[in-house]
């Protein structure tokens, strides 16, 4: 095979594959993966977004990849290569980071939940699971811990939604109840021992995500019996066309959109997520620097006044014709039935109410300012 | 999926209903499924002129958004303004959900079109199913 044959880049699939062909799902390449974006039988990305809105939904996310830190010092590695502080973590306790470069700017977003004394897992996404992986052991080299990649010994599936506890716990003995949002529990589900079970997602809901062994018989055994538990709550299937729709009206960051290596920590607006105060950590320095500089451009919410739907890339203007800053991610929102999009522009534009202008298609469409996350769910009574 | 008989196709998934001089347009059940939930559609206004093979309009999913191509050259006399409010359907009934009306400038452009075996066969190739 020539160079070139070799570095043709493959389309990856899940082992949960055949299962969403069998279930027609539309599939999509997303970030190297065959992954399904709708399951039309569903009725489509609407109707499986409000499902978790208002019920369930599961989502194969076996995509995300999966970076284990183990050993004496592995806080010690953790801390240094992610912004936010891990020391505050129980056991079984997780937290949203990130790790940076030493400029301030994002290798990626990630979720760091403790698993054990010294042992932690850093999910990450898709898209920058080489690249994270790398970073990650070319930057703990100095300390005693251990570094594994576990990206391929996980099927992950998220269950979100209301219900999502509903459906979960038919399928566990342990008291999921007791298990707090970002906390995880090793628990037995649909027969398989010692299941890490995170009560964390993706779609502004309450709900789960669950790291099951990855071979295709599990993964489609499991799958399959989360959408038997889940008829009587209406649980639907759910491809990443709603994941997409329901964390952006949620507000949640996507790598190459709202972070990326070019954006810093308080420009996506992710401050109470940095822990500047703990011990040194990689894009410390340069964060520090540009707390003090104070930011070029922030990201804003906005909601089209006009007909149309702003989408990634596109400008925005002012008012007065000038152009200010671009759209990261925008879309039809389907459960608050209005056109939303995240953009940058600088602070002096992003106050709540201010009229902007977006192209959209060689047209300026008005649009305004609002406050964000465009959807918060309801905090019930525990 | 259907393709009703009296329709002329497309390569880029639209359909024209010829009467008289007169014809309307919309997009195929094909194209509705590939696009996803409708929930929006910039239309033409009364008046103008559209060109055949030409961009005429926009229809957008949640996930995307596609140009709308003239089947043919004309005026339009109509829009269908519950697309404005109702983009859906589209989805529901994309053979019958017309989008515009207009007064055929050339009605033997409408030759060019497939006919509802070619487009069977075209979208077989196409999507391979």
């Amino acid at each position: 095979m020539s160079a070139i044959e070799a570095t043709t880049p493959t389309v990856r699939k899940t082992a949960l594959n055949a299962v969403h062909r069998e279930m027609a799902a539309k599939m999509v390449e997303f970030n190297g993966w065959e992954m399904p974006v709708e399951y039309p039988a569903n009725g489509g990305i609407i109707a499986e977004h409000n499902a978790v809105r208002e019920r369930a939904g599961i989502f194969d996310v076996s995509h995300m990849g999966d970076i284990r830190l183990e050993g004496q010092e592995a806080l010690l590695a953790v801390q240094h290569i992610t912004m936010n502080d891990a020391a505050r973590l129980a056991i079984h306790q997780a937290q949203y980071s990130a790790l940076l470069y030493p400029q301030g700017t994002f290798v990626d977003d990630v979720i760091v939940h403790r698993l054990a004394e010294c042992d932690y897992l850093l999910v990450i996404n898709a898209g920058t699971r080489g690249k994270d992986f790398q970073w990650v052991r070319d930057n703990s080299r100095h300390f005693d811990c251990f570094v594994e990649n576990l990206s391929d010994a996980y099927t992950q599936i998220a269950i979100q939604g209301p219900q999502a506890i509903r459906v979960l716990q038919k399928l566990t003995d342990s008291e999921l109840s007791s298990v707090k949002f970002y906390w995880l529990t090793r628990a037995t589900v649909c027969g398989l021992h010692n299941v890490l079970v995170a009560r964390t997602g993706y779609t502004g809901e309450d709900g789960f995500e669950i790291y099951i062994p990855s071979d295709e018989g599990t993964s489609a055994m499991v799958w399959n019996q989360l959408l038997d538990a889940g008829r009587e709550f209406g649980v639907v299937a759910c491809g990443l066309g709603a994941r997409n729709t329901l964390r952006l009206e949620a507000k949640l960051p996507l790598y190459g959109h709202e972070i990326s290596d070019t954006l810093n920590v308080w420009e996506a607006g992710l401050d109470r997520f940095c822990k500047l105060d703990k011990m040194e950590f990689i894009g410390r320095g340069a964060l520090e620097e540009a707390k003090a500089e104070g930011v070029q451009r922030t990201l804003i919410g906005l909601e089209m006044v006009e007909r149309g739907i702003a989408r990634d890339g596109h400008k925005v203007f002012e008012q007065s014709g000038r152009q200010i800053g671009y759209v990261t991610s925008g879309s039809y929102a389907p459960f608050l039935k209005k056109s939303i999009a995240l953009a940058y522009v600088p602070p002096q534009s992003a106050e709540i109410g201010k009229e902007l202008q977006v192209e959209i298609r060689g047209q300026l469409v008005k649009a305004r300012v609002v406050p964000t996350p465009f959807y918060k769910r309801a905090k019930k009574k525990a | 999926m259907s393709y009703p008989a009296e329709l002329k196709y497309t390569k880029e998934h639209e359909w024209i209903k010829p009467d008289g001089d007169l014809a309307a347009i919309g997009i195929t059940d094909y194209a509705q499924q590939a696009l996803g939930d409708i929930v929006f559609v910039e239309l033409p206004k009364v008046g103008s002129e559209i060109m055949a093979g030409k961009s005429f309009g926009s229809v957008e999913s949640v996930k995307a958004v596609s140009d709308l191509y003239a089947p043919a050259s004309g005026k339009v006399t109509e829009v269908n303004q519950e697309l404005a409010t109702a983009p859906e359907k589209i989805n529901h009934d994309a053979n019958r959900t017309w989008m515009i009306r207009v007064e055929l400038k050339n009605p033997a452009e409408l030759n060019t079109l497939m006919s509802v075996s070619d487009y069977e066969r075209f979208i077989q190739e196409e999507g391979g199913h």
